[in-house]
């Protein structure tokens, strides 16, 4: 019965990966959809607090849909789940420092280039 | 019968996720060890790829001179008009495409459809070809332009040294999946992964999920250029 050398049957395959084919070209369209948006949003020409705001939110949207869907990410358990999404955060930590850190160092080459 | 054990083994939730960091022998239950650790190398390339993108911020947030504007030095000029970013909207939905593609790959290779399988790979592996190839074409109109890491005729000379970095990472990492692809889908359109046996991308006759893991990178690519084409073509 648990004879691992003969051909397992494709449903037996605890470990796979089987979702509808429509999910699949649904996310792939919608990728299509917010790349395009993102395109217009620069040709466009949006400045300012319009263009940032809307670039994020179709990137990560995009993002989303391929962690998601694309790398199955949603359903997978939550002990791999949370061991790949939680520790990026970090990187908004660092994000923050070097904010800081580049506003100070502009700071100090606007006041020692200016010939003062 | 086996099948339910599972479940009931294995609540779903956070009690679930609280059980598995504190179990026996293994976190990460129903995941081989396979995809396990290719996430793991997935997230550590997050963080090589966050750091990059970090240090493009630096540069461009502490630089006095003005940044290159992105819409007009990656524009392209078709027919006598220039379009703005055309080149690098049309290497994204090549990108999307291969990574639809290979989604395709992976749900063929768990219903063990041997050739389908493979010849989703090998278009996987010809669109992103053809992503390293406008890549390729890309950087030597910049370069033709005179745009060096050291600095360039267009603005702030850090605006070089971060397109290079971050762009030729990226396509490192497209060019060795395209190395992959080819090699998992030969191996598979010859029926090697339908021959009884261990190897070092199967653990039987009928395993595909080598299919899934080199999906989770190439979907991984795709994701990276996400950010890249967001932050450094865009803002």
């Amino acid at each position: 019965m648990t004879d691992t050398t003969t051909l397992k049957p494709p449903t037996a395959h605890v470990e796979g990966q089987q979702h509808p084919l429509k999910l699949y070209f649904l996310v792939w369209g919608l990728l299509f959809v917010l790349s395009a948006f993102s395109y217009l949003v620069d040709y466009a020409g949006l400045q300012g607090l319009a263009r940032w705001s809307l670039i994020i939110v179709f990137m990560l949207l995009k993002a989303g849909l391929i962690v998601a869907v694309f790398m199955h990410i949603a359903w997978e358990r939550l002990a791999l789940a949370y061991a790949i999404l939680l520790p990026p955060l970090a990187v908004l930590a660092f994000l923050a420092i070097m904010t800081f850190e580049s506003d100070y160092t502009l700071a100090t080459r606007i006041s020692v280039f200016s010939g003062h | 019968m086996a099948e339910s054990t599972l479940q009931t083994d294995h609540p779903e939730g956070l009690d679930g996720f609280v059980r598995d960091w504190s179990s026996d022998q293994r976190t990460f239950k129903r995941v081989s060890w396979g995809k396990a650790m290719m996430w793991i190398f997935l997230l550590s390339d997050t963080f090589v790829f966050s750091i990059f993108l970090i240090g493009y911020m630096s540069a461009r947030m502490s630089t006095k001179s003005d940044w290159p504007n992105t819409s007009e030095v990656f524009s392209l000029h078709v027919g006598g008009a220039d379009l703005p970013l055309l080149l690098i909207a049309i290497m994204t939905f090549v990108l999307i495409s291969s990574s639809g593609t290979m989604a395709m790959a992976v749900r063929c290779g768990y219903a063990r459809a041997r050739k389908a399988t493979a010849g989703l790979m090998y278009l996987t592996a010809l669109l992103g070809a053809t992503f390293v190839g406008m890549q390729v074409f890309e950087w030597t109109k910049l370069i033709q332009e005179g745009v060096r890491p050291w600095g360039n005729p267009f603005g702030a000379e850090q605006f070089g040294a971060s397109f290079f970095m971050i762009t030729g990472f990226h396509g490192t990492h497209v060019s060795i999946g395209v190395l992959f692809l080819i090699i998992i889908a030969t191996k598979i359109w010859r029926g090697e992964f339908d021959r009884p046996g261990r190897t070092w991308l199967k653990s039987d006759a009928g395993d595909y999920e080598a299919v899934e893991i080199m999906g989770l990178y190439w979907h991984f690519v795709d994701l990276v250029w996400v950010f890249i084409f967001a932050f450094f073509y865009l803002w």
